[in-house]
């Protein structure tokens, strides 16, 4: 098996990879979960056993990178004046920027309340357009789980979106 | 899901609403930026020159490892994966990486340079090619000829001039190796990897150059080396001297 040169990998995918962490962690973290990414993508590529998913691979990684970003995040200390706001600020980190750079942002602001797994199987179902096995190997899980947790997010996202326009 | 269905008209709602909630996130549109990736084992950059479109590559010693021509999209496409599958599947575009080699290029190609400076590494060719290019550019100075048989006896192997010049057509340092000095003995260009117009360039500026100017040019010694990457005490590039 030989793999292709990594440049070909970067021209197919970046775009997509970029998208993805923007997604997973709001544009304000979104550019260092893809680089990094990326540099782990590289460290590991010659080691790597199959060339039959690339485009998922590199998408998992992106996947984990969010996942421990958003882990740091959660231990770092978030000062505040009223302890109210804090699961508040937290939601907001995740969508935070420029408001042009966010057209759809009611919808965006419901995907960062989910719980992280469903958060992030909905994501890489949809922003990514990964299948169920490829999603489940990036989360741990099997297929069955990986469908489940989509589904549950789009009832609450179908809920809590429905609820904000009545 | 059925739990949020109080009708029977619900369900169809519902996978209304559900599709819309697919499309909204699949149209995820946020400006994006490409990587920036470290310096890895092979990067490499394509570029057209006066003498056809060439592919440069170094390795992650800093030494220059190839230089070809590449015609089309598929030459490029086959130089990649051929450094992806002999050196390290880590090959990126950095042209940067580049720039101590493509200056020595093109002042070469301007007649500017006759000796390049840079660090070259054969590690693309096999032994016997290794013999005959490394022979190569002490056998043959700027502005001059010599022939296959001529070469072949240099290496002491009279009867090899037939894979001499097999050799000398895998140079995988077009240029930088001058296997464009190498010609038939009736003097016919034979053939060049780069096209015989491109081979003809080279040895019409070789002359040229030589004939013109007899002393040295000092913008030879003026380029940098190619330096390793991760070598600190690189000689200052032209730009920080001025």
């Amino acid at each position: 098996m030989t793999l292709p040169p990594f440049q070909h990998l970067v021209d197919a995918c970046w775009r997509d990879v970029a998208r993805l962490a923007q997604a997973l962690a709001g544009p304000v973290d979104g550019d260092d979960v893809a680089q990094q990414a990326w540099t782990q993508a590289l460290a590991a590529y010659p080691r790597l056993r199959s060339a039959s998913n690339l485009r998922g691979w590199l998408l998992t990684i992106t996947s984990r990178c969010a996942m421990d970003v958003h882990r740091s995040r959660g231990r770092r200390a978030v000062p505040a004046e009223d302890i109210a706001v804090v699961g508040d600020v937290h939601a907001r980190a995740l969508v935070a920027g420029p408001e042009k750079d966010r057209p759809d942002e009611s919808l965006w602001s419901h995907v960062a309340g989910l719980p992280d797994r469903q958060r992030h199987a909905v994501v890489l179902k949809y922003v990514a357009d990964l299948d169920h096995p490829t999603i489940a190997r990036a989360l741990g899980t099997t297929p069955a789980m990986s469908r489940r947790l989509v589904s549950d997010a789009l009832a609450t996202l179908r809920l809590t979106t429905s609820r904000n326009v009545i | 899901m059925s739990e949020h269905s109080p009708s029977e008209h619900a369900p169809s709602e519902h996978a209304m609403a559900e599709h819309d909630l697919a499309s909204r996130l699949s149209a995820f549109a946020p400006p994006v930026v490409p990587p920036d990736l470290p310096v890895s084992d092979v990067s490499y950059v394509v570029e057209d020159t006066a003498i056809g479109r060439m592919l440069l590559a170094r390795a992650g010693s800093g030494a220059l490892i190839a230089s070809a021509f590449v015609s089309g999209p598929d030459a490029e496409d086959a130089w990649l994966h051929r450094l992806a599958r002999q050196v390290s599947p880590r090959v990126l575009r950095q042209p940067r990486a580049l720039d101590a080699a493509r200056r020595e290029l093109d002042a070469y190609l301007r007649g500017e340079l006759r000796a390049f400076g840079l660090q070259a590494d054969l590690v693309l060719a096999t032994p016997f090619q290794r013999i005959v290019l490394g022979h190569l550019a002490g056998a043959v100075g700027y502005g001059k000829r010599t022939t296959y048989g001529a070469l072949a006896r240099d290496i002491e192997r009279p009867s090899a001039a037939r894979a001499v010049g097999a050799a000398l057509g895998a140079n995988p340092l077009c240029v930088v190796l001058p296997c464009h000095r190498v010609v038939a003995t009736s003097g016919a260009l034979t053939g060049y990897a780069g096209g015989l117009a491109a081979k003809e360039f080279l040895l019409a500026l070789e002359t040229r150059t030589f004939a013109v100017a007899r002393q040295p040019l000092a913008g030879a010694q003026r380029w940098p080396r190619l330096e390793p990457a991760e070598n600190a005490a690189a000689p200052p590039r032209d730009e920080d001297v001025e």
